[in-house]
This record gives C-alpha cells, sequence and structure tokens, in this order.
C-alpha cells in the first residue's frame, strides 16, 4: 500500500446548533458552496458528490446525492453516492473519493453531512410539547426492544461502557475526564456550541443522568448543520487556494460480532492499515480527532488504536495527555460533545483546520500528521484517516 | 404482576418465543443441524448457516453481563419507571439476553448478580419474559 495521492482542498462548515430555516438538503448546499468557495473553485468544477445523509433526511436519504445535485443544479456528475455507514459514512466518503480520482473516474469530488433534527420551539406550549427537538428525535421504536423500555443509542452505549468498567475498573472520573478535556479545547474554538461554557468535574458529576452510568455530558450534542469538504488530487489540490491536507492513510474496519463481549471497535485494524499505508507508526502521530458520539467511545478508540494497552484507556485519558497542553491533543475543536454533531466530519473539519494551522486559540503545536477515526452503530463500523501537511 | 408498560406486538419469528412464555417456559432457538443456541430469533444460523431451527427451553437460570439505568422518559407508559434497570442477562446455556430485572434495589444490581427468569402480565394475552435476583 502506498498513501494516496489525493488531498482535501476545501472545506465548508455552516452554522451550527440551535439555527433553523434551512431543511437538512439545504445546509448540504450551504456546506458544499462555502467548501467551494475556500478552495476557490466553482459549483461547475464539481464532478463528483458524496452525500452522507443525517437521520432527518428519511427516506429522502437514499437518493441524497441526487437531491443535492438538482438543488445546486450541477451538470454532468461522474461520481455520486449516499453513504450510510452512521459516523464512519464521512471517513469512507473521503476514500470512496480518493480511490474514484486515482482510478480516473473523477477528478474533483464534494463530501458532505448534512442534518436538521432540531425544529424550531414554538411560542404555545401546545406545539412545544410533541417537538422533535430534542435527542429523542434519535430514538427508535422496535417490538421486544420497546417492551423492555429499551429506546435509542445512549442504552446501548451505556451497556458496552458499564461491561468496559466492570472487566478493567474503568472509573466514572475518567469518563468525565474526556468531558472536561474536550470542553476546555472547545473554549478555543468560536464555532463550538459549548465555546463560552467552560466546564469543570464537579459539573459533570452534576449533570443529569440519562443512561446511567452515562449522564448528560457523557453525550453529543444534536446539531443542525452541515460539514463539506472537497477531495482532489494532490497535484491539483497544489495550485488551489488552500494548503493542501494530504490524505496519507485510509482504511475501513467493520468487526462484526458483539462489542459487549469484545468491548473494542474496527480501530484496531484499521489503524493498523491506515499507518501502513501512510507508511508512518503510531508514535509519529502529533494529534488526534477521534469520533466521540460519548465519552467512552474516545477511551475505546485510544486503546484501539493501541496508544495504550486494552483497559488502560481510563488512566490514558485521566492523565492530561489529549487535552490542551498534552503530548496526544485530542478532540481540539471540542468534538461533538462539545462543538457541534456532525457525525464522522466533526472530526475531519477539526483535521483540516489543525493541519493548516488555522486552529487560532486551540492550535495544537504540532500539525503535520493527525489521525482521524468514524465510527457508526455499537461499535460497528469503523474508518480511520491519516492526514498530513505533506504527500509523503 | 400486571404493568401499564409496553404490550409489545409480537412478530412472526417470536410467536413461540411468547407462546412458551405465556406457558411459564423461556425458549430460545436451537440450530437443528449444529445445535448451537440463539437469541434474539435469527432465520439463520451464524455458526453454519443453516436455515433449520427450532425452539427448546432453557433453564432460565443466568448472571448479569452488563446493565444501565435508563433515566430518559422515552415513552409515556414508562414515565412512571424511571429510574428502570435495562440489563443484558448471559444465560447459563450461551445466549444472552436484553431485558429487566425486577425486584431488585438499584444498590444490589451488579455485573455477575445470579438471577433467574420470571414473567410479566403485560395485557390479558402476553406474558414478558423478565428477570430477578437469584436468592439462596
Ligand atoms: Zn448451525
Amino acid at each position: 500500500m502506498q498513501p494516496t495521492k489525493t488531498a482535501i482542498a476545501g472545506l465548508g462548515i455552516t452554522d451550527q446548533g440551535k439555527v433553523y430555516g434551512k431543511s437538512a438538503v439545504g445546509f448540504a448546499v450551504e456546506a458544499i458552496r462555502l467548501a467551494l468557495e475556500d478552495a476557490g473553485l466553482e459549483t461547475q468544477d464539481l464532478d463528483g458528490v458524496l452525500v452522507n445523509p443525517g437521520l432527518s433526511w428519511g427516506l429522502s436519504g437514499s437518493m441524497g446525492s441526487f437531491a443535492v445535485q438538482q438543488a445546486m443544479g450541477i451538470t454532468d456528475l461522474t461520481l455520486s453516492a449516499s453513504v450510510s455507514l452512521g459516523g464512519a459514512s464521512a471517513g469512507a466518503m473521503i476514500m470512496q473519493a480518493a480511490l474514484a480520482i486515482e482510478a480516473g473516474m473523477a477528478s474533483t469530488v464534494a463530501c458532505v453531512f448534512a442534518d436538521a433534527p432540531l425544529k424550531q420551539p414554538q411560542p404555545t406550549s401546545a406545539s412545544r410539547k410533541k417537538s422533535s427537538g430534542t435527542a429523542s428525535a434519535y430514538a427508535h421504536a422496535g417490538g421486544l426492544e420497546a417492551a423492555y423500555g429499551v429506546f435509542g443509542v445512549n442504552g446501548r452505549y451505556a451497556l458496552v461502557a458499564q461491561r468496559h468498567m466492570h472487566e478493567f475498573g474503568t472509573t466514572q472520573d475518567q469518563l468525565g475526564a474526556i468531558a472536561v478535556s474536550e470542553r476546555a479545547f472547545a473554549q478555543g474554538n468560536p464555532a463550538a456550541q459549548f465555546c463560552g461554557k467552560p466546564l469543570t468535574m464537579d459539573d459533570y458529576h452534576a449533570s443529569r443522568w440519562v443512561t446511567e452510568p452515562f449522564h448528560l455530558l457523557d453525550c453529543c450534542l444534536v446539531s443542525n448543520g452541515g460539514v463539506a469538504v472537497i477531495v482532489t488530487s494532490a497535484e491539483r489540490a497544489k495550485d488551489l487556494r488552500r494548503l493542501p491536507v494530504h490524505v496519507r492513510g485510509m482504511a475501513q474496519a467493520h468487526p462484526g460480532g458483539d462489542p459487549l463481549e469484545t468491548l473494542s471497535s474496527g480501530a484496531v485494524q484499521a489503524g493498523k492499515a491506515a499507518l501502513d499505508m501512510a507508511d508512518v507508526g503510531l508514535d509519529d502521530i502529533q494529534f488526534c480527532e477521534l469520533y466521540d458520539c460519548y465519552t467512552f467511545t474516545v477511551l475505546v478508540t485510544l486503546e484501539d488504536y493501541g496508544f495504550c494497552k486494552k483497559g488502560e484507556g481510563g488512566a490514558f485519558v485521566e492523565s492530561g495527555r489529549i487535552g490542551p497542553g498534552g503530548d496526544l491533543p485530542t478532540n481540539t475543536g471540542g468534538g461533538q460533545l462539545s462543538s457541534f454533531y456532525m457525525w464522522g466530519m466533526t472530526p475531519i473539519s477539526e483535521a483540516v483546520i489543525q493541519i493548516r494551522g488555522d486552529g487560532g486559540e486551540r492550535q495544537v503545536r504540532k500539525h503535520e500528521l493527525g489521525l482521524v477515526s468514524g465510527n457508526g452503530g455499537i461499535l460497528s463500523t469503523h474508518s480511520t484517516l491519516i492526514v498530513s501537511t505533506s504527500a509523503s | 404482576m400486571m404493568s401499564d408498560k409496553i404490550i409489545p406486538t409480537i412478530p412472526p419469528e417470536l410467536e413461540p418465543f411468547f407462546a412458551a412464555a405465556k406457558e411459564g417456559r423461556l425458549e430460545v432457538q436451537r440450530c437443528v443441524s449444529c445445535g448451537t443456541l440463539r437469541f434474539p430469533a435469527r432465520s439463520l444460523c451464524a455458526t453454519c448457516l443453516s436455515t433449520q431451527s427450532e425452539w427448546t427451553p432453557v433453564s432460565g437460570r443466568g448472571e448479569v453481563y452488563s446493565f444501565f439505568w435508563m433515566h430518559q422518559v422515552y415513552h409515556p407508559a414508562f414515565a412512571a419507571e424511571v429510574p428502570y434497570a435495562v440489563v443484558v442477562v448471559q444465560l447459563e446455556e450461551g445466549p444472552r439476553l436484553t431485558t429487566n430485572i425486577l425486584d431488585c434495589a438499584k444498590d444490589e444490581l451488579r455485573v455477575g448478580l445470579p438471577v433467574e427468569v420470571t414473567f410479566e402480565e403485560r395485557g390479558p394475552d402476553v406474558r414478558l419474559p423478565q428477570f430477578r435476583p437469584r436468592r439462596a
């Protein structure tokens, strides 16, 4: 395997969080427009559109890339797809774009995530009652599961976390350390929904239980918005406006089986493969942007990549190494816990910002080589990207 | 015990499971070809890919493999129940079931707690397999 000869040449982030007035498709179009502008490209330069539809797209998500194409009036695409691997989709879209570019099937591909699960609060109490503007927009009702009161994904992850706590002695404080660390980074990210709202460990413990052992602050935000990147050849990216963010390594791994048994994710396999492709070692990684649907997901992913042994993730995150000033700064924009919930595009967008050196107050000192993870389902699907300032 | 909680709609593949529960038996699927026990119900054996299966009674004994306390109200039928425990029970025979634990104090519930099956009335026609601490 060799590093890919592709790069991210543009990044577009719409307003995030409680922003209304656009459909999910509308946010997707806006994000792509911003990404094209960032790259110095025009709509008609695109010959590929890949879409990861969030849950609010519903059935229209299966033809999401066509919906975006039509909304933008783009003609003659040679690559188009909706990608649905949950939080691993964004990484998988970039891989699909890179493969198509290297195969000569496309030259300039927009990859976008967008969602609009939050509805504008209504003034009357009657209409507020049935609002779906909460995490319950993400509830799944099912026959047997509903009978046992099992709703949503929070509980499914809490089961894995509880088992991890049992086997390895992982503590509530260690989960909290991740929430506090990411919130500290968010204070340097003006685009973060929790910028200006610092968090202490006491605040963490005081936040209400959701699916105990998960507090509210163990869980990601819910956000309206869109994030897009433009992928093109490294050769072409050189001549565009922005510093190319080279896609050095990429891999997927979807382990199957029962995560309650393995207590691990596809990062075990994909991490090694992506590092091999990038021709770098784990020690060379300078910062991480890890998928954080929950605090616990970060802990497991760090273990799975091999930054520490399985079971030692708790002590690792508690050491301060992943926080501001640590030697492995992780989720440097606040992650999905404290910045915004754009699924796999949250970590990717922050990696682009860091590689370019655009991080402002939160910019990490060493930013030539970063590791980005995506994770979907209950540790079910996984993507890893290695991004860099240099092509090799 | 009668409950106001959700009365499950029974999908065709779970009809034998609920028929057995109504008679006070906990049953799981067994692959006819290789004997592997499984739950939830599936049409295919993950070990040998056989489509032939039958339902077979199990002891109803096991231990808590993992659990969480549900504090969110997602459905009005559970509003009076929160916080309630969702547990994954490891049966002595192998399969794991996601269920609830009844008659268990908050500080009593732990991974490894010995449990046994019990049945909760949900409406006139449904008895839902549930678990409770197994006490000597
Ligand atoms: Zn079999």
